[in-house]
C-alpha cells in the first residue's frame, strides 16, 4: 500500500471517529441553547436560530440546579481530599514500612477488589441507616473516604522512593509523620495529583450510590438529579440538554486541563495490575 | 521501620474505612441473602427470619430474575468484543506512522470517557428519539424507516450497547496505544526486510504483542460491563417489556424499591459468583495459551 493512499485512509478513518466521539456532544451544547421546542422540529435542527440562555436561566432559577451543583462539587471534594490523606497515608506504610502480617495484609486487601461494590450496598446502607447517616452527606462521604484502589496506586510509586533519603530524615531526629508531611508527600505529588482526579471524577460521575443513599432532594448530586429530572421533564429536551451540559462541562474541563496526570494515573493502574 | 505502631498508625485509617463500610457489608451481604430481610424487618428486626438457600431456590425459579441475567449477558457479550475491537482499531489508527494530528485525536476520542453516564445517556434518548431524534434523520437519508431505538424489545439493548462502546472505547484504547508504543521499531523493520506485509506484521507481531493487555483490559472491561445499571435507569427504565432489565436494575428495585435487601442480596452474590467465573474461566483460557 502506498503511503499517500494509506494516509488518506488512516486519517479519515480518524477523523470519522473522531465526528462520532464529539457529535452527541456538540450536539447536547446547541440543543441547550435552542429555545423550547426548537430541537422537535423536522428536520432537526443543528444549531440554534436564535441562541439564548432562557434553558440554563430555567434550571438554575426554578430548577434548583444550583443546589445540585453545590452538591456535587462538595461531595466530591471532600471524598477527594479525605480519601487522598488516607490512601497516602497507608500506600506510603505498606512500601516503605515494615512490620509483621504486612505482605499479607495487602494481599488481601488486593485481593478484595474482585467483588463487586453492591454486595456490600444493602448491608451498608441498613449500617448507615443505624449511624443516622442515610440521608445526609455523610452517607455518600464516609464508605468512600478510602479505597484499595489508591492504596494500591501510591504503593506502586512510593516503592521507588530511596530508603538512605528516610534513613538520613531519622537521623536528623524527624519524627515519623514530620517526614511523611515534609519529604514524602511532596516526593508522591505527581500520582497524588492523578488518584485526586481519578477521585474527583469518580465521585462527579457517580450514580447508583448516591441515588440509594440520597433520596431528599435538597441533596442530591447533578446525576440524580438529572435522572429524575429527565423523567419528569421527558418532553423537554432543551432544558435537558441544558441539564446536561451543567453536568459535563466541569469533568470534562478538569479533564482538559489535568489530561497528562489522568493519563498517567489510568496507566499506572492498568499496566502494572 | 523502628516502631511499628507507627506503622499501623498510618494504615489504620484506611483500614478501619475499609473494613467498616466495605468488608463488613461484604459479609453482612452473604449472611443477608440467606434471609427473608424485608420491609417488615426493616421496622422491627424481630420480624427478620433465617430461611437458607430459600431465595437462591426463588431467585434460579424465578423467569424474571432469568430475563435479567440473559439480557445482562447479551449486554456483556455483545458489548465486550465490540468495545475491545473498537478500541484496538483506534489504537492502531493512532499508532500508524501516517496518523496526523494525533494528540488532539487522542484527546477527542477519549473526551467521552470522562463524561458523566447519566448526562450522554439522557443524550442519547433524544438522538436516538424515533421522530426527531438525529440518528433516524441521518438514516433517512440513506433509505432507512424510522426505527423506534428504545420503544421496540428488539432494539433498546442494542441502543444500550451503542451508547456503552461509544462512551468506553477510548479507556482501553490509551491503554492498548501506550503497550503499542513499547514495542521497539526494529522488530517492525527485521520483518519488513524478511517480506513481511503490514498485515502480516500486525497478526504475527503486533497481536501477539499485545496479547496479554487485551487480555487484562477484556477482563476489566467485562467485569465492569457485568454492573450495567445506569443506562436501563435513565433510558428505559428496564424496558419496554423489561428487554432491558439488568441484574443490578433487578436488585436495584428489589431491595430500594421493594425493600427487599434479602432477595436483593442474593440477587448481588449470584452476580459476583457469575463474575467470578467468567473471570476465572477467562484467565485459565489465557494461561493455557501462553503455556501451549
Amino acid at each position: 500500500m502506498n503511503r499517500p493512499f494509506a494516509s488518506v485512509i488512516v486519517n479519515g478513518l480518524l477523523i470519522g471517529l473522531t465526528f462520532v466521539s464529539l457529535f452527541p456532544l456538540l450536539w447536547m451544547l446547541s440543543v441547550s441553547f435552542m429555545a423550547a421546542g426548537e430541537a422537535s422540529t423536522l428536520p432537526p435542527p443543528l444549531l440554534p436560530n436564535a441562541p439564548t440562555f432562557a434553558n440554563y436561566r430555567e434550571l438554575f432559577e426554578r430548577g434548583g440546579m444550583l443546589r445540585y451543583f453545590t452538591n456535587s462539587l462538595l461531595l466530591a471534594t471532600s471524598v477527594t481530599l479525605i480519601s487522598l490523606v488516607f490512601n497516602a497515608m497507608a500506600g506510603y506504610a505498606f512500601a516503605k514500612m515494615h512490620f509483621a502480617g504486612q505482605q499479607r495484609l495487602f494481599k488481601v486487601l488486593i485481593g478484595t477488589v474482585i467483588i463487586p461494590g453492591q454486595v456490600a450496598m444493602m448491608p451498608l446502607f441498613l449500617l448507615l441507616k443505624q449511624m443516622g447517616l442515610v440521608n445526609t452527606y455523610g452517607g455518600v462521604i464516609v464508605p468512600a473516604m478510602a479505597g484499595v484502589f489508591g492504596i494500591f496506586l501510591v504503593r506502586q510509586y512510593a516503592l521507588s522512593i530511596p530508603d538512605e533519603l528516610l534513613e538520613a530524615a531519622r537521623m536528623d531526629g524527624a519524627g515519623e509523620f514530620r517526614i511523611f508531611a515534609s519529604i514524602i508527600l511532596p516526593l508522591l505529588a505527581p500520582i497524588l495529583a492523578s488518584l485526586a482526579i481519578f477521585t474527583f471524577l469518580g465521585c462527579w460521575n457517580d450514580f447508583m450510590w448516591p441515588l440509594i443513599v440520597l433520596t431528599d432532594a435538597k441533596l442530591q448530586t447533578l446525576p440524580v438529579a438529572l435522572a429524575s429530572l429527565s423523567r419528569e421533564h421527558a418532553q423537554d429536551s432543551e432544558m435537558m440538554m441544558a441539564g446536561s451540559v451543567v453536568t459535563v462541562l466541569p469533568v470534562l474541563v478538569v479533564f482538559l486541563g489535568l489530561q497528562k496526570f489522568y493519563i498517567r494515573g489510568l496507566l499506572a493502574g492498568s499496566v502494572k495490575g | 521501620m523502628r516502631v511499628p505502631g507507627v506503622a499501623w498508625a498510618f494504615i489504620a485509617p484506611a483500614l478501619l474505612v475499609i473494613g467498616i463500610f466495605f468488608l463488613l457489608p461484604v459479609a453482612a451481604g452473604f449472611a443477608l441473602s440467606l434471609t427473608d430481610f424485608d420491609i417488615y424487618a426493616l421496622a422491627d428486626l424481630r420480624n427478620l427470619r433465617f430461611v437458607g438457600l430459600d431465595n437462591y431456590l426463588h431467585l434460579l425459579g424465578a423467569p424474571l430474575f432469568w430475563q435479567a441475567l440473559g439480557n445482562t449477558l447479551y449486554f456483556v457479550v455483545v458489548g465486550v468484543p465490540l468495545s475491545l475491537g473498537l478500541s484496538l482499531g483506534a489504537a492502531l489508527l493512532l499508532h500508524a506512522r501516517v496518523a496526523r494530528f494525533t494528540p488532539f485525536f487522542r484527546t477527542a476520542l477519549f473526551a467521552p470517557v470522562v463524561t458523566t453516564l447519566v448526562a450522554v445517556a439522557v443524550v442519547w434518548r433524544y438522538l436516538f428519539q424515533t421522530r426527531y431524534g438525529m440518528v433516524n434523520y441521518a438514516l433517512g437519508h440513506i433509505g432507512i424507516e424510522p426505527l423506534d431505538w428504545l420503544g421496540d424489545p428488539r432494539l433498546a439493548m442494542p441502543t444500550i450497547i451503542l451508547l456503552a462502546v461509544w462512551k468506553n472505547f477510548g479507556y482501553n484504547m490509551v491503554i492498548i496505544l501506550a503497550n503499542l508504543q513499547t514495542i521497539p521499531e526494529e522488530v517492525y523493520e527485521a520483518a519488513r526486510i524478511d517480506g513481511a506485509s503490514s498485515f502480516q506484521q500486525l497478526v504475527h507481531i503486533t497481536l501477539p504483542i499485545l496479547w496479554p493487555t487485551l487480555m487484562l483490559v477484556g477482563i476489566l472491561t467485562t467485569a465492569g460491563y457485568f454492573q450495567l445499571f445506569a443506562e436501563p435507569y435513565v433510558m428505559t427504565q428496564g424496558g419496554p417489556l423489561r428487554s432491558t432489565v439488568s441484574v443490578l436494575y433487578f436488585m436495584y428495585e428489589e431491595g430500594f424499591k421493594w425493600w427487599n435487601l434479602g432477595t436483593a442480596s442474593t440477587a448481588a452474590v449470584l452476580l459476583f459468583a457469575l463474575m467470578f467465573a467468567v473471570t476465572w474461566t477467562f484467565m485459565r483460557m489465557t494461561k493455557r495459551e501462553g503455556t501451549a
